[in-house]
């Protein structure tokens, strides 16, 4: 029997010649990183844990992003940072993205990609739930608890049970008014939001294949909403052509046998699906757009580590290039990279910037925002009974802020076409 | 790790994510400081809509307000129960509100992995849906042992699914215990 790309790379982290699913084995950890919400936590566990037998297991394998509660006055979320920034300076730790200096970066799933800690056939363990979005890169990625980042601080090695795969397949061109986030959509609509639980979420197929690393990342990102341990696909020359730019040349690829086994197998003609919505309060709540068309928003917001990457803006511009929004619409970018290419990269001959700030968006700095409500002075945080579309990856109840708020997913151009109607509406209507 | 707990339940839904068991705005406080944690358990629960909250009829407060330990020490809920993020703070602010065991028809990953690595609570699955058989504020005993939860007034057994492989870190009381008491790590 073959193994999937996940049995591959797990067996080579556990040392193992091959691994089964359902089976626990003890996994070496090529990355660790975190965030301010977790890292101090798990700092002061690894501390109270180890005593003065504290040692950090590597100071290479451990990436630091500052990037959750950044821009808020907040005294607790201002303490979380300080905390951090003792931490590594103390330890004198190589790869901390310091709030405030010029190393800042936001988001840590999409920084991670950027500053090539995604390296092919390793395995990285992250303290958030999206930590899933670096198997984009042919890699293990999960997330796990404090608890469980403190002991891999300490001996660089996490419990694991090994799981089964599912397999999804995108077939067919993608359309122009199409994007990961709508094919992610439907998955979730299909597979309700514990359909993948404790299982490995592979994608495969031509239409993958066209997709750049920011579109790949939007699929791996969400496997989590489905419940998934991971989401994975596999290299290719988009994948070495990204990796390479960021000086990132040494790997391992793995790929799926023929004959490696999966608990289902999903396929999707990507030209039979539409631009789609999850409808409040659940990313499972899968519907196309054209059926809740005219509903009216009070609220856009593009940004998130599903939504604020560079593509992401740029197909908003699409849409948005020369009209003015009509309700409020907020822009975080989710690097600081992402910002500044937004000055660089042009839609037919102007900036994506000024293309988001003529239509009458409100840029903010790039960090994690108001996608997950966060402190009161947030930027686009939901408030009252706001109905919001949003370009982030969760909707549940007082996620984005207010608990009386409701919020739409949708891809960034659908909610570019929803920001210059001041209604969901149809891309294709716009394009 | 006891083997017998005995308390009041608390019903929920399917479907109980982070947010609803801690709502995000709450994550600043420091989860060492003993007096600022306590912060977790006032808010634990503090996310689920009221028509939710203590089924089947809703409208019971997790917490009594301004208090920071919750009557109910056992929850009984449906699929999926802390789906979500991965917080910690979850399983924290739960056991900080007194919560001693949860029942669910299942779980998500992280929030098992956390409950279970971080020695918070024990998190137990039932082997068909419970939620419909109680109502808030039941007395239940659980038998860890057995895999068996007891309704008190009326004595009505219900099976439970056996941890398997991870009962070892449950009854050490977490992931370092179990480390320490294997040999995986000196203490
Ligand atoms: S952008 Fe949103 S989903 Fe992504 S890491 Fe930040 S809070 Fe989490």
């Amino acid at each position: 029997m073959g193994m999937t790309i996940t049995e591959k790379i797990l067996a080579r982290s556990a040392g193992k010649p091959r691994v089964n699913p359902g089976e626990n084995v003890w996994l070496a950890v090529d990355v660790l990183m975190t965030h301010d919400v977790c890292g101090p936590p798990t700092f002061q566990i690894w501390k109270a844990e180890f005593g003065d037998q504290a040692r950090i297991w590597d100071k290479n394998k451990v990436v630091i992003f500052p990037d959750h509660y950044v821009f808020t006055a907040d005294p607790h979320a201002r303490r979380n940072i300080r905390f951090l920034d003792e931490v590594a300076e103390t330890y004198r730790l190589p790869h901390y993205y310091a709030a405030g200096s010029e190393r800042y970066k936001g988001v840590c799933h999409i920084a991670l990609a950027e500053e090539g800690f995604n390296v092919p056939g390793s395995v990285v363990i992250g303290t958030d739930s999206h930590t899933c979005s670096a198997g984009a890169f042919g890699l293990f990625a999960t997330g796990v608890g404090n608890t469980d980042a403190a002991f891999i601080l300490g001996t660089g090695k996490i419990w694991e049970k090994v799981p089964h795969s599912l397999k999804f397949r995108f077939e067919g061109e993608m359309p122009v008014y199409l994007t990961a986030k709508d094919l992610i959509l439907k998955i979730l609509g299909d597979l309700t939001t514990n359909g993948a639980t404790y299982c490995a979420m592979e994608f495969a197929g031509s239409a993958i294949s066209q997709l750049n690393i920011d579109e790949r990342m939007t699929l791996t990102n969400m496997a989590i909403e489905a419940g998934a341990m991971s989401g994975i696909m596999a290299v290719d020359e988009i994948t070495r052509q990204y990796l390479t730019a960021r000086g990132v040349t040494e790997f391992e690829e793995f790929t799926s046998d023929p004959d490696a086994s999966y608990r289902a197998t999903f396929t999707y003609q990507v030209e039979e699906l539409e631009p789609a919505v999850a409808k409040p309060s659940s990313p499972d709540r899968h519907a196309p757009v054209r059926e809740v068309a005219g509903t009216e928003v009070t609220r856009c917001y593009l940004g998130s580590c599903t939504g604020g990457k560079l593509s992401d803006f740029v197909n908003a511009a699409r849409i948005l290039k020369g009209k003015k929004v009509k309700v409020p619409t907020f822009a975080v970018p989710a690097t600081t990279t992402i910002a500044r290419q937004l000055n660089t990269v042009q839609v037919d001959g102007q900036s994506v910037q000024e293309i988001l700030l003529e239509a009458g968006c409100v840029v903010a700095p790039a960090s994690c925002a108001a996608c997950l409500g966060g402190p009161v002075d947030t930027v686009g945080r939901a408030v009252d009974d706001d109905v919001v579309i949003s370009t982030t990856n969760r909707n549940f109840p007082g996620r984005m802020g207010s608990k009386k708020s409701q919020v739409y997913l949708a891809s960034p151009l659908t909610v570019a076409a929803a920001a210059v109607s001041g209604k969901i509406s149809d891309p294709r209507d716009w394009l | 790790m006891d083997e017998i707990i005995v308390g009041k339940v608390y019903v929920l839904d399917d479907h109980i994510d982070t947010d609803q068991i801690i709502p995000a705005a709450h994550l600043v406080y420091s989860l060492s400081d003993p007096q600022e944690a306590q912060k977790y358990g006032q808010f634990a629960l503090s996310g689920v809509p009221p028509e939710k909250a203590g089924l089947p009829g809703g409208k019971v407060p997790f917490v009594p307000p301004g208090e920071t330990r919750s009557p109910f020490s056992v929850i009984i809920a449906g699929e999926n129960f802390g789906c979500g993020s991965s917080r910690e703070h979850a399983p924290f602010a739960l056991q900080k509100a007194g919560v001693r065991v949860v029942i669910a028809a299942s779980y998500a990953r992280i929030f098992y992995r956390n409950a279970v690595d971080g020695g918070f609570l024990i998190p137990l699955e039932s082997k068909e849906k419970i939620v419909p058989y109680f109502k808030t504020g039941d007395s239940v005993e659980v038998r860890i042992k057995e895999n068996r939860l007891y309704r008190r007034a009326d004595g009505a057994e219900f099976e439970l699914k056996s941890p398997g492989d991870v009962l070892p870190i449950i009854q050490a009381g977490g992931l370092f215990a179990y480390a320490r008491r294997s040999g995986l790590i000196k203490s």
